[in-house]
C-alpha cells in the first residue's frame, strides 16, 4: 500500500497496482510544466488528482501515518507548479 | 525532468521536518509536540473565523452595490424623463460599472466558501489526529521511560508534523486569498466613497475607473438607452419615477 497526500485534501491509500499509473500521470504533468502549457497542465494535473481520489481510500481522520508521496493542492496553478521545479521555494509559509 | 510528485514530496518533507523543532530535553518532546499541535488547532479555528468574516464583508458589500444598481436605474429614468440624456447616460455607465463589480464579488464569495469548507475539513482531520496522538502519548508514557516513549511514537510525531505542515500551508493560502479579496473590496468601497458611483452631480468621467469601465460598458449603455427611450418616448409611465429622489426631477422641470 502507498499513502499519497493531496495538500489540503488529506491522505489516500493506493494499491501498489495503482501506483504505476500514478507515475505515468505524474510524468505527463511534469511534461506540461516543462512545456509551459497551461491547458495541458490543467488536464494532466486534474487527471492525477482524480486518479488518487478514485482509486485511493481516504485515510481515517484519527489515523496518523506518514505519506509516501505528496501532491500539491488541487487548485495549484501552472505558475506555482513551475516554482516547485525552479527550486525557489514552491511551498510558501 | 523529475515528476512533479517527487519534487513536491521532497520539498514538503523538508518543510514538515522543520515543523518538528524538538524540545531541549528529549523527555519533554512528546508534551511539547502536543502543545504545538494544540496551538495549530487554534490557528485553524481562527483561520476559519477569518474566512467567514471576509465572506460576510463581501456579502454586505454585494447588498450595498445591489441597492446602488436599483437607485441608479431609477435615476437614469428620472434624468431621461427630465430630458437630461447626459445624466441618464452617466447613471447607466455607473450602473454597468457596478454590475461588473458584482459579478466579481460573486466569484470571490464562492471561492471563500470553498476555502471555508476546506479549512473546516482540515480542522476535523487535525483534531482527530491530535486526539489520537494524546492517547498514544499517555499510553506509552505510562509504560516506558520518556526517552523510550519518544521512540515508540516517533512515527506518530512525524505523521502529525506532516499534517501540521499541510494545515499551515492551507492557512497561508487562505490568508493570501482573503487579503487579495480585501484589497479589491477596499478599491470598490473607495469607488463608492469618492462619489464616483453615487454622486451624479460630479463631472462625468472624473474617475479613471469609471472612464475605463465606460469604454467596455458603452454597448450595454446604448442598448439600455434605446430601451429606456422607447419606454419613455412611447408614453409608458416608468414605475420608478416619483419614487425616492423626487426632488431633482422637480428642479429639472422648473429649470426648463
Amino acid at each position: 500500500m502507498t499513502v499519497v497526500r493531496i495538500l489540503g485534501s488529506g491522505q489516500f491509500r493506493l494499491d501498489d497496482g495503482d501506483v504505476g499509473r500514478l507515475n505515468d500521470l505524474d510524468n505527463a504533468v511534469a511534461a506540461a510544466v516543462a512545456a509551459g502549457d497551461a491547458a495541458a497542465f490543467g488536464q494532466t494535473f486534474g487527471a492525477l488528482i482524480a486518479h488518487v481520489r478514485e482509486h485511493g481510500a481516504a485515510v481515517a481522520d484519527g489515523e496518523i501515518v506518514t505519506s509516501d508521496h505528496v501532491l500539491p493542492a488541487e487548485d495549484t496553478t501552472l505558475d506555482e507548479a513551475r516554482e516547485a521545479f525552479s527550486g525557489e521555494g514552491a511551498i510558501p509559509g | 525532468m523529475a515528476g512533479l510528485m517527487s519534487r513536491f514530496t521532497t520539498l514538503f518533507k523538508v518543510k514538515a521536518n522543520t515543523m518538528l523543532d524538538k524540545a531541549e530535553d528529549p523527555g519533554q518532546t512528546l508534551d511539547y509536540s502536543y502543545q504545538q499541535q494544540l496551538e495549530m488547532l487554534q490557528k485553524v479555528k481562527r483561520g476559519v473565523a477569518d474566512v467567514v468574516t471576509a465572506k460576510k464583508r463581501l456579502q454586505l458589500q454585494t447588498a450595498k452595490l445591489e441597492e446602488s444598481v436599483v437607485k441608479l436605474d431609477g435615476q437614469a429614468r428620472q434624468a431621461l424623463a427630465g430630458n437630461r440624456e447626459d445624466l441618464a447616460r452617466t447613471a447607466l455607465e455607473r450602473k454597468a460599472l457596478i454590475q461588473g463589480q458584482l459579478q466579481g464579488l460573486d466569484t470571490q464569495i464562492s471561492a471563500l466558501e470553498q476555502q471555508q469548507q476546506n479549512l473546516v475539513d482540515q480542522e476535523r482531520r487535525l483534531s482527530a489526529k491530535v486526539e489520537s496522538f494524546r492517547t498514544q502519548k499517555e499510553v506509552v508514557k505510562a509504560q516506558y521511560s520518556a526517552a523510550e516513549a519518544q521512540v515508540r511514537i516517533g512515527e506518530a510525531t512525524t505523521g502529525l508534523g506532516e499534517e501540521m505542515s499541510d494545515v499551515g500551508l492551507a492557512l497561508q493560502r487562505a490568508q493570501d486569498k482573503t487579503e487579495q479579496m480585501q484589497a479589491r473590496a477596499a478599491a470598490v468601497n473607495e469607488l463608492v466613497d469618492t462619489g464616483a458611483i453615487d454622486d451624479l452631480t460630479a463631472p462625468a468621467g472624473s474617475d479613471l475607473d469609471a472612464q475605463i469601465a465606460a469604454l467596455t460598458a458603452g454597448n450595454q449603455v446604448d442598448a439600455e438607452m434605446a430601451k429606456l427611450r422607447a419606454e419613455v418616448g412611447s408614453g409608458t409611465p416608468a414605475p420608478e419615477i416619483g419614487q425616492g429622489a423626487a426632488e431633482p426631477a422637480e428642479s429639472q422641470e422648473e429649470s426648463k
